[in-house]
């Protein structure tokens, strides 16, 4: 259960190999022990990261998931859930494509629709069941300024965020009244394995600097951040920048 | 069956403690009797079931998030007194506020009670509360022959002190976590008058506060004294000490004497629902605290007040917990056992230094302690303050977690709302125990709370 001041005793990572997920994990480490999931696939890293936040403090189970096989959600949340109640779930999975093979191999764009936006769906689907179930939780889904106005140099990891950041705004209006909320993380560049090798962009931040807005936002019960903060004024503003302009940008 | 049914399709309904923090749902049924409770255990509801009282708990003890929650105010019926010995048996859901409107005026005081009347017997024994005269008469439960308990399974079970002693025992102070309480047998204290003999000092600081307690508390049935929690360095602990006893009837004025046991609840004012968050700050607080100090008597003998003034001061005002805002307040309250005042010390130098604003600590000696296995009171110095809920406090309280379990002291499970579970295993021994009376009579753990999913009870 969250406490009274908002101290959180579970915690579940969907893509618990994700940058930004550990580093959320090790947040709430650094003010208590608590439960942790880490659903993944099964790899090095996987292992790695069990390891380091037991070391950190955490009582750590680990917990079968890949988002390319669709009996996977539904099993997955039972398995975190068999444990005990699930206080806050991060769905942090993702991936970035490339850009080049994603404008012409049209399986490609499939792959990563469904990997980005069906997967995280049905994730939220059964989550949300659950913690209807339980009467409480927050379920916290990793979305992106990308979304908010699809470029032309990543429109269909754009566009699949964008899908996904309407699915838990969506989700989260009809959970009102259920004990369980919705917060919606909008990062702008985050140097992380996903972007690795990439340059920065405007306003780059780090997986760190998303955990704390993540754990500030569940504590104070917000519906929507952006990491860092200025984003939500600067993606405001290219909203509402005219097309042709918009198109020329260098972002 | 069709009253699963009925109860599948009852609302759900947010619910929080006295402190307004951590509000979730539940489906609340009102229970009149035994069977309506069967009904809900039968049932067999997936997030289990507890009871509630009067919600004076500050914490989620009374709420289970997703399940069932039995609304008990509506049981409250007076089912059998025998004037000649005091003993009284009740439905669990009559509130101390009933007995004494009832009993008062026959001569027959509670045996304990709380800072608040509006608290039901359920309530009172499934926390094992302590009043002002904890140090002689020890705590509620101890005043209690005998109570029914529904478990689990179904069954009724008649225990006491002498009957199933560890079922007894465990579910005094256990949080409704053993089963649903519906009657008990309860020992009142015979008073001559219901009026209180009272006597003030004044204190400047905590060390002259706590040689007056540890010289003379014996004196005296009931003690409390108010600590001003802001005031800094030299005056840190100066406070307010109040001692009494029931006054006899030769000892009323002449013409109070032809009716000595008149008694009438005061009437209660509601404090409005739109205080906004921030209101109680250091500089109001410390401004009502210098008032408060300075309008108290330095030293007062043998005054006579009411049992509301002296027993229950904010029930004059009904719902003063809304004039913390929506955020809400918990309530910090530890015990340290006696020969650990240092401990005391630096907590009231923390507390005071955090500049987190708390109108008033409670201050007070604990007398022996009984064999409840979660029960609070312990030999030694308790002392319980409100906090409205502000950043920064998760840690403030964490630390003092550490500085009271080093000193062998523990938090209470009716205040509390944020303590680490683990750090709540250090501080009751007794906890694996509990764990064993209730693995026997609620092996599938149907009774339940938000409580105890917080600290895996
Ligand atoms: C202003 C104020 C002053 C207070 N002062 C004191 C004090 O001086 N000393 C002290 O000890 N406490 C004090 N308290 C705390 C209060 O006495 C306890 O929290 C008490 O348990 C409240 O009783 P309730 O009927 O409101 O129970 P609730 O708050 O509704 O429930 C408390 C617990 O009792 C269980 N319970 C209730 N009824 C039953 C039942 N029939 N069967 C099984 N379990 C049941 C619930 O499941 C829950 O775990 C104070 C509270 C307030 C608001
Ligand atoms: N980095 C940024 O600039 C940025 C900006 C905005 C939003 N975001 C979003 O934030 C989230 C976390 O990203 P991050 O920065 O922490 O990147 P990351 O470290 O690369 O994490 C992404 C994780 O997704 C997992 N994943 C990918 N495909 C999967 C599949 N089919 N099944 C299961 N897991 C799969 C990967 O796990 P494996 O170990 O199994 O490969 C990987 O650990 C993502 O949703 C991302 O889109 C990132």
């Amino acid at each position: 259960m969250i406490d009274a001041l908002g101290s959180v005793g579970s915690l579940l990572l969907v893509g618990g190999t994700s940058d930004i997920a550990v580093a959320t994990a090790r947040r709430y480490l650094a003010e208590r022990p608590l439960r942790v999931v880490v659903a993944a696939r099964d790899t090095p890293r996987r292992a790695a990261v069990a390891e380091e936040l037991a070391a950190a403090g955490a009582r750590v189970e680990v917990v079968d998931f890949d988002a390319d096989d669709p009996g996977s959600p539904a099993k997955m949340v039972a398995q975190a859930a068999a444990g005990g109640d699930i206080d806050v779930a991060v769905v942090a999975f993702g991936q970035l494509g490339d850009p080049e093979l994603l404008r012409s191999d049209a399986d490609a764009v499939g792959r990563l629709a469904h990997v980005n936006y069906v997967a995280p769906a049905v994730v939220g689907t059964e989550l949300a069941g659950r913690m209807r179930a339980q009467g409480h939780g927050v379920i916290v889904a990793l979305s992106s300024v990308a979304g908010e106005r699809p470029r032309a140099s990543n429109f269909v990891y754009g566009s699949s965020k964008a899908g996904l950041d309407a699915f838990y705004s969506g989700l989260a209006d009809s959970l009102v009244g259920s004990g369980v909320s919705v917060l919606v993380v909008r990062p702008g560049f985050v140097r992380s394995k996903m972007t690795e090798g990439l340059a920065d962009a405007p306003l780059a931040t780090t997986p760190e600097a998303v955990a704390d807005a993540i754990v500030n936002g569940v504590r104070k019960g917000r519906h929507t951040v952006w990491v860092p903060g200025v984003m939500r004024w600067v993606m405001s503003g290219l909203r509402h920048t005219p097309r042709a302009i918009f198109r020329r940008l260098p972002i | 069956m069709p009253e699963t049914a009925a109860l599948a399709g009852a609302p759900r309904v947010p619910l929080t403690g006295w402190g307004r923090t951590a509000p979730t749902p539940a489906t609340l049924i009102p229970v009149h009797g035994e069977e309506e409770a069967r009904a809900v255990l039968r049932s067999r509801p997936p997030r289990g079931l507890v009871a509630r009282g009067l919600a004076r708990s500050y914490n989620d003890a009374a709420q289970n998030a997703g399940g069932q929650v039995l609304d008990m105010t509506t049981a409250d019926r007076v089912l059998d007194t025998d004037p000649a010995t005091g003993e009284i048996v009740v439905e669990a859901g009559t509130s101390l506020d009933r007995l004494m409107n009832l009993f008062v005026p026959q001569g027959w005081f509670v045996p304990v009670t709380p800072g608040t009347r509006y608290v039901t017997v359920g309530g009172a024994i499934a926390a094992d509360i302590h009043g002002k005269n904890h140090h002689i008469a020890g705590t509620f439960s101890q005043h209690v022959s005998w109570l029914d308990l529904l478990t689990a399974d179904g069954e009724v079970r008649r225990v006491g002190p002498d009957q199933d002693p560890d079922l007894f025992w465990a579910t005094a102070g256990g949080m409704g976590l053993t089963g649903v309480i519906l009657r008990a047998c309860v020992r009142m204290k015979p008073i001559e008058s219901a009026r209180i003999l009272v006597d003030t000092d004044r204190t400047p600081d905590l060390d002259s506060l706590m040689a007056l307690l540890s010289e003379s508390d014996h004196l005296y049935d009931y003690s409390v004294a108010w600590i001003d929690c802001v005031a800094k360095a030299a005056r840190m602990g100066r406070s307010v000490l109040t001692r009494g006893r029931f006054a006899r009837r030769d000892e009323l004025p002449a013409r109070q004497q032809a009716d000595p046991l008149r008694y009438h609840g005061s009437v209660k004012l509601s404090a409005p629902n739109v205080f906004p968050p921030g209101l109680l700050n250091l500089a109001t607080v410390a401004a009502f605290n210098e008032v408060w100090y300075r309008k108290s008597p330095k030293k007062k003998r043998d005054q006579l007040q009411g049992i509301g003034t002296f027993f229950h001061p904010l029930d004059s005002v009904g719902e003063w917990n809304r004039i913390y805002g929506p955020r809400g307040f918990v309530q910090y309250q530890f015990v340290v056992p006696f020969g650990q005042e240092d401990a005391l010390r630096e907590a009231m130098v923390r507390i005071s230094n955090s500049g987190h604003a708390s109108f008033l600590a409670v201050l007070k000696r604990f007398g022996e302690g009984n064999p409840g296995m979660l029960s609070f009171p312990a030999p030694g110095w308790t002392l319980a303050l409100d906090i409205p809920v502000v950043g920064g406090l998760a840690r403030l309280l964490d630390e003092l977690d550490d500085l009271v379990v080093d000193a062998g002291g523990k938090v209470y499970l009716a205040k509390d709302s944020r303590v680490r579970p683990e750090v709540f295993e250090r501080m009751y021994p007794e906890l694996e125990k509990f764990r064993a009376v209730r693995a026997r009579v609620d092996p599938d753990g149907v009774f339940t709370s938000d409580l105890a999913r917080r600290l895996s009870l």
